[in-house]
This record gives structure tokens, C-alpha cells and sequence, in this order.
């Protein structure tokens, strides 16, 4: 059976969503959480999961294997996108996407939060993180 | 308030220089500064040096003279050679110093940087998962830009053959072949839509420029350039930035690019009409064209049409990074700056040789920008 572990704690839910945090003093929405705010400077915040919807604002395809440390994808390296995902009035996230062709990938299309094992360990374990799919057009 | 001005500059060629320590370059680099001013080391009263492979740059005096002479280490990201003049400038322009120095060496490994995202503030998930690289975010800011702007795949293709073009008749450049338009369009997608040919690497290099006071000039040259202004800014809330796991919703606040360019405009009394040769930090093709508009030389979406027309070549009406830029150039951070500057320098005193622009430029534009969102804005004139 194979088991699975999320890249850290406390960055996204099994359901899923993202973890953010939502500054008590002035509400200014953060990812990944903190308790400090870039807007008012405040230090007090509350947990707020994100929306798992919203839109793809820009993107672009990573065509060769990160320098590793800090990557520690697997060796055999397969090309992935990454773009920021506009969460509408909660702010603008920097993600993997599950498609890598270019081609199929638009600015302003719909997409969702998904989670994908983006390396294996040696004993099995599936390490999980956070990407966004486009979403299938509904028939 | 006194004014500074650049008197002497000197530029050890960028590329690989296996064997030979940073400050090595730097050194040489130094000497034919003085010599460029006719001046010499113990003349020397203040000074700042910039370096991100070298721990103690300040260490140089080891091969200059111990003359006690304070120097000061920089680093500001990309923006380090830009802080660096900064400094050396202020100083004579607060009165600390009559002569000072800037001076930039580094001497980074093959290949692009990797860093530890703690250093930077970033989580290390973000590094682990493959989103650290600052490659990411000039593709997906150009992305964005075209989407925007109209700018097409040739038109990235154009500014990077144009800058490996005049690279070509610059003897300190790296990158010295020419290469075509379809060239760079065959080469390999890095980051969408950036490909190979379109991106500058790290290397090696070193640069200096010796400063004094604008009312002593006169006992040194007769073509010192003035440094009309020196602004530098880092990141507002809400712009979007290299290295940010995410940033507010709404309308992206101007880069610190946009609030260096117009500090320094009005610190000057210069406007971006007045400018006549500009050197624009060109990370990639995208960047140069972004930049073009956020240092306020065109409008957002122009830069089509200028491109196709020539415009920023060295025959054009706006020549942009005559020496060839980054991407002929390669980046050694704590020097890119000085480089770029010294490119001026000799455009404004009319001795760039085969790459001199025609006329008689009077002004000119100098801009780095770099992680984690800084900018450094220079402008000189006759
Ligand atoms: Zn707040």
C-alpha cells in the first residue's frame, strides 16, 4: 500500500485547500501563513484555508532539472509549469500546474487546487505538494 | 551640496577565467581606473566594493596598498554595483571625501545560482518542490507582458540578437558571437517563452571607477562625466517580484524599478526625452523590454514597434546596452553595474571605438534590477 506525506506541515489540508492566514488587525490575506503583516505590520493573525478555485494570471515551464539542494525532485527529471493563481479577493499564488505543454495553458483560464506526489522516497512514501489543474470543460 | 563626478574607470573583461581570483580582476580592474585618472592609490580618501562570492572585498587593499584607506563591503543583490557608486558618490557629495572609489569583482561557478531559500527569507518547501528560481519569474512576468502588451516571440528573439551583435565589438565581452534571429528562435524553451539564447549566465569579471569632487575635476580631465543623480529602491507591498510564494490581488503596484527610474529623474532635472544612451538590466529578452517602459523610455506595448524599427540599436535612436548588456556580458554581480557605467562613460566621452553611438550623446541611463525586487538607477551626463 502506498503511503503519502505532504512536503511540510501546516501548508495545505488533505481536502484540499491552502493554508493562508488573515492578519486580526487589518485583514490583509497571507500565503504561507504568518503571523506577521506585510500591510499594517501587525503581528497577531487568524488561520483562513484559501479558495481552491480561481484563475491562472501567468505562467511558465521549467525545461530543466532545478539545481538540487534546494530541488529534491526525483533524478529523472520530467519538465513541469509553475504560474500564479489569482484566488479572487484573497490574493495571487505561486504554484506548480499539472500541465506542462505551454500550449495547453492560458492566461485567465479557469483552474483548481489538486495535490500530487512530486517525488518518491526510498521506502515507498509519496511526497505530496500543493499545484493547480486546469479545470475539464463541462459538458 | 557638491556635486561627484567620474573621472577614471576601469573594466576587466567578464567571461571564465579559470585560475584567477576574483580579486585579482578586481585589482587590475582598479589600476587601470587610477590610471584612466591619473591618480594614484594612496590618493585615494574613501571607497566601497561590492561582491557576492568574495567575503572580504574590502580585502583588496592587499593588493593595492595599505594605505588605511576605509573601505566598505556592498551587497545589494543585482543592485550591489549600483549601491556601490552610490555610496562612493554620496560621500563626496556630502563633503567625506574629495577622491573615492566604487569597485565590483565577483567570480561565480558554471551554472545557474543555488542558494539556500532560508537566506532569502523563503521557505524550504518552495526550494524542495522546484519553485526557487529566479528564472520562474522572468518568464512569467514577459508571459504576462505579452499578454498584456502585444509583444511577440520575435520580438525577445531581436533584443537578444541585438545584444550578442554588439557584444561582438566589444573586446571585454563574453558572449562575442553573433547570433540571428532564428537562431535564438531555434534554441531550446528554458522557461516559457524564454529560450536558451534569451537568458544571461553568471560569470566573472571586475570593474571600477574613481569619483572626486566636480570643482576639482579639472586637475584630472577634461571629459569627466557628472553623476547627475543615484536612486535605489527594494519592493512596495503589491508588486510583483522575484522569489514571492504569492502577492495581493487588485492592480500590481510598480516594480521598485518604476520608483527608483522616477526618483532619479526628478533628483536630476532629466527626463527619459533626454536621454540618449541608455543600459538597461537585461536578465533576459523579456526583462530589457519590460524595463524600457518601467525606466520610462517608452510606453508599456511600444516596444513592437521600436524594436522592429531599429530603435534600440546602436544606430537607433535610443541605443540600449550598447556593450552588449547582461546577456553579452554575463552577470558577476558586484561588477554588472560598474560595467554598465563604464559603457557610459566612454559613450559620453566619445571614445567607444566601433560601437560609439553617432552625434554627440550628452546623457545617459544606467539600471540593474535583481532579487529580492531592487533597483538601482544611475544617471550621467557630459
Ligand atoms: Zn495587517
Amino acid at each position: 500500500m502506498t503511503t503519502q506525506k505532504p512536503v511540510t506541515e501546516g501548508l495545505f489540508t488533505t481536502e484540499p485547500r491552502l493554508i493562508g492566514s488573515e492578519c486580526t488587525a487589518c485583514g490583509e490575506v497571507a500565503f504561507p501563513a504568518t503571523a506577521f503583516c506585510v500591510r499594517c505590520g501587525g503581528d497577531a493573525s487568524k488561520e483562513r484555508l484559501l479558495a481552491d478555485r480561481g484563475t491562472l494570471w501567468t505562467f511558465t515551464t521549467q525545461n530543466f532539472r532545478p539545481p538540487s539542494p534546494p530541488y529534491d525532485g526525483p533524478e529523472s527529471f520530467e519538465p513541469y509549469s509553475v504560474g500564479y493563481v489569482e484566488l479572487p479577493g484573497e490574493l495571487l499564488v505561486e504554484a506548480r500546474l499539472t500541465e506542462p505543454d505551454p500550449a495547453k495553458l492560458a492566461i485567465g483560464q479557469d483552474i483548481r487546487l489538486t495535490l500530487v506526489p512530486y517525488r518518491v522516497d526510498d521506502d515507498g512514501t509519496e511526497v505530496l505538494t500543493f499545484a493547480f489543474a486546469p479545470v475539464e470543460e463541462e459538458v | 551640496m557638491m556635486e561627484a563626478v567620474i573621472i577614471g574607470v576601469g573594466l576587466h573583461p567578464f567571461g571564465r577565467f579559470p585560475g584567477k581570483p576574483a580579486m585579482e580582476m578586481g585589482t587590475e580592474a582598479v589600476r587601470m581606473a587610477l590610471a584612466d585618472a591619473g591618480v594614484t592609490w594612496p590618493q585615494i580618501q574613501g571607497g566601497y566594493v561590492g561582491s557576492y562570492e568574495v567575503a572580504n572585498p574590502d580585502a583588496i587593499v592587499g593588493g593595492l596598498g595599505l594605505t588605511g584607506v576605509p573601505l566598505r563591503g556592498v551587497f545589494n543583490g543585482c543592485a550591489t554595483a549600483g549601491t556601490a557608486v552610490a555610496l562612493a558618490a554620496r560621500a563626496i557629495e556630502t563633503g567625506e571625501h574629495d577622491l573615492t572609489i566604487a569597485i565590483g569583482m565577483d567570480k561565480h561557478p558554471r551554472g545557474a545560482f543555488a542558494a539556500d531559500p532560508s537566506v532569502a527569507g523563503i521557505p524550504s518547501w518552495y526550494g524542495q518542490t522546484g519553485l526557487f528560481l529566479t528564472t520562474h519569474f522572468f518568464g512569467m512576468k514577459i508571459n504576462r507582458y505579452m499578454h498584456d502588451h502585444g509583444i511577440s516571440h520575435e520580438t525577445l528573439a531581436r533584443v537578444a540578437s541585438k545584444n550578442f551583435g554588439n557584444a561582438a565589438g566589444n573586446d571585454k565581452a563574453w558572449r562575442r558571437t553573433p547570433l540571428s534571429v532564428e537562431e535564438i528562435l531555434a534554441s531550446p524553451v528554458l522557461n516559457y517563452p524564454l529560450r536558451q539564447y534569451m537568458y544571461c549566465g553568471p560569470d566573472e569579471g571586475a570593474a571600477a571607477l574613481v569619483l572626486c569632487r566636480a570643482d576639482q575635476a579639472h586637475k584630472y580631465t577634461s571629459t569627466p562625466v557628472r553623476v547627475r543623480a543615484t536612486a535605489l529602491r527594494s519592493r512596495r507591498l503589491g508588486a510583483f517580484e522575484v522569489q514571492s510564494p504569492s502577492f495581493p490581488v487588485g492592480e500590481p503596484t510598480p516594480s521598485p524599478t518604476v520608483d527608483a527610474s522616477r526618483a532619479a529623474y526628478e533628483s536630476a532635472g532629466i527626463g527619459p526625452e533626454d536621454v540618449d544612451v541608455a543600459q538597461l538590466q537585461d536578465t533576459d529578452a523579456g526583462s530589457e523590454i519590460i524595463h524600457m517602459a518601467e525606466n520610462g523610455l517608452c510606453k508599456d506595448g511600444d516596444q513592437e514597434r521600436l524594436i522592429a524599427e531599429g530603435a534600440t540599436e546602436i544606430g537607433g535612436r535610443l541605443p540600449v546596452n550598447s556593450d552588449g548588456g547582461l546577456l553579452g556580458n554575463g552577470e558577476p554581480i558586484g561588477a554588472s553595474g560598474l560595467r554598465q557605467i563604464h559603457e557610459i562613460v566612454l559613450q559620453l566621452r566619445g571614445t567607444a571605438g566601433s560601437r560609439q553611438i553617432p552625434g554627440t550623446p550628452r546623457v545617459g541611463y544606467t539600471h540593474l534590477y535583481g532579487a529580492p525586487g531592487v533597483s538601482a538607477v544611475t544617471i550621467l551626463s557630459t
